[in-house]
């Protein structure tokens, strides 16, 4: 067990050297999300001037810290100064921190979000002061953003693979029972007891068992297991030694979506580093242990994040759900007993192991303990991955968090769990996000999405967008769900379409009850939650879809039309330059006019018409084209008549 | 077969095939990796690459064939030279990814799904990339463009070298 101790020292020297360095040294964020809000060209300018010989410094790349909107981040640590965090770091604004503060003694407080660690630099707080940070506790993420993810000695130097040999120290009963202390519940959705689950399988008399890391985030609008894995994979990696060492199992399984193919990178090396570490083989670090890990991409299929779907998965079948019982604990993985953990889950094994469950318990609620991550997006101000106590309500994550409102118009909702969630109405936006609290709402916690709705969203599209989800991800074994979720979207599409009857919404809450009772595994059971929320707190909105042809949000293209006023447009021609339909005729000094049958009502022109002409304007609901189009038809009727 | 593609021919796709298999104990959970590597060397699953599979492995053509189609990631013909995903996924579809799909549908002269005849531009939906924050996205050839516009989409088919205006009639 010496093996792991030694590399931790000389790890711990190495960080140390890094934290101290000589020359300064340039942290830049580089996940997928970095990446594509233009990270690369800020690494490419800076390592440019470094290697051009007009600086020295020290570059390494981190993933997320977790304000996505804020992308690039950079954190740079000079000589003799705290480190500084700065956000919207293009190249030009790389090269400025570079003259200014680097080179200079200006800190270019402009663009900081903050500093890092002792000290204080004038002009500008600490990141953790920083709105979207000061309600967070980080602890699974703590790491991200802020180690280099392909680097195991950053992550030895974190105290990382403490908490497996603690484990091995203790034994895999008080290994079960340190989880069953700490109250830790699955992070995949359902929230189910992470050690009862344990427990079933330890129970089962086996010769080979199997732990499984669904990291299959099949989820739309979810993200933090991305982050997680693509900002510090060792987290997980140790979760799952842990895991495997509590259950016994020999054998454990990544399934990673293939869209995630910097995440699957960064596995693959954090493997081979483990291998070289001695931490996967035959008899781990001198223990009785012996364990490996593969990697299996997915193909691309929602449904295979269903535990049984995704065993079938990896059997190399069809992804389709299984009855349950057998539950996988007993028997899984070609019959074997089998675990499947969430990837948060299983990075939160480490953080008991190495701090013990007391302090893992002090955070959270009596009956969801610890912390969550949550994937912040939609009409917010600050996006990104956060992590706060289970018990923080929505109110402070989305006004104070997230700063509230991106568009200034108010918020409406908050979408959590997904395409398996609901939406949960502003007006309960005091409600604690905990287990029971969002079950009891209508939604779920799911795997952690959460997309905030301003009063641009519209109800009906909003959940018509989430059964053509489900829909189309049914693997089609129930016929509830299969072709119950092809006539909700059917029903949805008429709605949105200007043609829904009165009927059709007590016939789409029907249909809602018979898809969730009648279906085999959680796709089918929660595909109508989007709905029945949407229905539960917007029912208002149906009806004025259906009754008035109206949709207030201004989505439902059927129900609006662009027009502009001739006696305010001066024919400036900005409508008709950005119009991406050419649907806009008329020359300058003549006042403009939108052909109908051609626009796409994308808006384009009300968002360029200026302001002081305010000539472009939407309607909906007093006469829509659904109205047009009768008029049309019934003047074509009395025509031929 | 699609129309105005070359078949692969037999022997090259069975070499190709039997190379991939070489490197994967003769299990039945290696057969969706195999798929998935054949797909990455030829860029789709030929009917002479599924064909050879079948024959080495002693799985069935449909066998294979149920379990391909199953999975959105597989492809039964060539991919086009630049390939479009419009992120579909919850943030992208409240910021604005829809008007994007029309737009790209609109400009291309195809729907979702399908390639230009010229096998210039294929677009597709992908379900979400996980760039949630920076919504809406779209990939152009596996690289995510964070903040689309619309206005944007005309600009970067030309970039991508699209000739025609692609209005729709």
């Amino acid at each position: 067990m010496t093996f792991l101790n030694d590399a931790s020292v000389a790890a711990r020297a190495h960080w140390q050297a890094l934290e101290t360095s000589p020359v300064p040294v340039f942290f830049v964020g580089t996940a997928t999300c970095g990446l594509a809000a233009g990270a690369g060209e800020t690494l490419a300018y800076l390592r440019a001037e470094i290697d051009a010989g007009n600086l020295q410094g020290q570059v390494v790349e981190t993933g997320c810290l977790g304000p996505c909107s804020l992308e690039p981040l950079v954190i740079v640590h000079k000589p003799g100064v705290p480190r500084i965090c700065f956000g919207n770091v293009g190249p030009a604004e790389m090269h400025q921190i570079l003259k200014r503060h680097v080179l200079g003694n200006d800190p270019c407080a402009e663009w900081a979000l903050g500093s890092l660690g002792a000290g204080s630099v004038d002009g500008m707080g600490a990141l953790a002061d920083h709105p979207m940070m000061r309600g967070q506790v980080r602890r699974v993420l703590a790491n991200c953003g802020r180690i280099d993810p392909e680097n195991i000695e950053h992550y030895l130097a974190q105290d990382g693979y403490r908490g497996f040999l603690h484990a091995l120290e203790i034994g895999p009963e008080h290994v079960v029972d340190a989880v069953k202390q700490a109250g830790l519940r699955g992070r995949g959705g359902a929230g189910f007891p992470t050690w009862r689950k344990w427990d079933t399988c330890r129970q089962t008399p086996a010769d080979q068992r199997y732990l499984i890391c669904n990291a299959d985030e099949g989820d739309p609008g979810a993200f933090m297991n991305r982050s997680l894995i693509e900002g510090d994979p060792h987290a997980i990696l140790e979760g799952m030694l842990v895991a495997a060492f509590a259950l016994g199992a020999s054998k454990g399984y990544i399934y990673c979506r293939a869209e995630y193919p910097l995440a699957l990178a960064r596995l693959k090396v954090a493997l081979v580093q483990m291998r070289s570490m001695g931490l996967l083989g035959e008899r781990i670090q001198g223990s009785e242990f012996s364990f490996d890990i593969e990697i299996k991409k997915g193909a691309g299929a929602f449904v295979c994040g269903e535990e049984t779907a995704l065993i079938a998965s990896i059997e190399g079948r069809r992804g389709m759900p299984q009855p349950r019982p057998p539950f996988p604990a007993v028997s899984g993985l070609w019959g074997k007993p089998t675990i499947i953990q969430n990837v948060e889950t299983l990075a939160n094994l480490p953080l008991i192991l190495r701090n013990g469950p007391a302090w893992y318990a002090e955070m959270g609620t009596a009956a969801s303990k610890g912390t969550r991550s949550f994937a912040l997006a939609g009409k917010v101000k600050r996006t990104g991955l956060i992590e706060v106590p289970l018990g923080t309500t929505l109110r402070q994550i989305v006004e104070e968090i997230g700063g509230g409102s991106s568009d200034g118009k108010p918020i409406k909702a908050v979408q959590t769990g997904g395409p398996s969630g609901g939406c949960i109405a502003a007006e309960h936006l005091d409600l604690p996000v905990d287990y029971e609290s969002l079950a009891q709402a209508g939604s779920i916690m799911g795997s952690g999405g959460m997309i905030v709705l301003d009063a641009d969203t519209c109800a009906v599209d909003l959940a018509k967008y989430f059964i053509s989800f489900t829909q189309a991800e049914s693997c089609g074994k129930c016929p509830p769900c299969r072709v119950g979720t092809y006539a909700m979207q059917y029903l949805l599409e008429r709605i949105a379409g200007g043609d829904g009857k009165p009927e059709d919404l007590v016939r789409l809450q029907d249909l809602a009850h018979t898809v969730a009772r009648g279906s085999l595994c959680g796709l089918g059971q929660t595909a109508p939650n989007p709905v029945l929320t949407t229905l539960r707190y917007f029912g208002q909105e149906y009806r004025d879809h259906v009754e008035r042809h109206q949709c207030e949000a201004f989505v439902c293209r059927a129900m609006i039309q662009h027009r502009i006023d001739a006696e305010r447009c001066p024919g400036c021609t900005a409508c008709v330059k950005v119009c991406p339909a050419e649907a806009i005729s008329g020359s300058r000094g003549t006042a403009h006019v939108i052909n109908p049958e051609a626009c796409s009502q994308c808006g384009s022109c009300l968002s360029v018409c200026p302001p002081k002409y305010a000539a472009v304007y939407r309607i909906s609901g007093a006469l829509t084209r659904h109205e047009e189009r009768a008029h049309k038809a019934d003047a074509a009727a009395g025509q031929a008549a | 077969m699609h129309e105005g593609v070359t078949a692969m021919p037999e022997s090259e796709a069975t070499a190709a095939v039997a190379e991939i298999l070489a490197s994967y104990p003769p299990r039945r959970e290696h057969l969706i990796p195999v798929l998935q590597e054949i797909q990455e060397r030829q860029g789709y699953l030929s009917q002479e690459g599924v064909r050879a599979l079948a024959v080495a492995s002693g799985i069935s053509e449909n066998e294979i064939y149920g379990v391909a189609t199953f999975y959105a990631q597989f492809r039964f013909q060539p991919p086009a030279e630049h390939t479009i995903h419009v992120c579909e996924g919850t943030a992208c579809h409240v910021r604005g990814g829809p008007q994007l799909m029309h737009d790209f549908e609109e400009r291309l002269n195809i729907k979702a799904g399908e390639m230009t005849p010229d096998h210039e531009f294929g677009l597709a939906r992908v379900a979400c990339v996980g760039c949630c924050a920076l919504a809406p996205v779209v990939l152009v050839d596996g690289k995510v463009r964070a903040g689309m516009k619309p206005k944007q989409v005309r600009g970067l088919l030309v970039q991508l070298g699209h000739q025609g205006n692609g209005k729709a009639a």
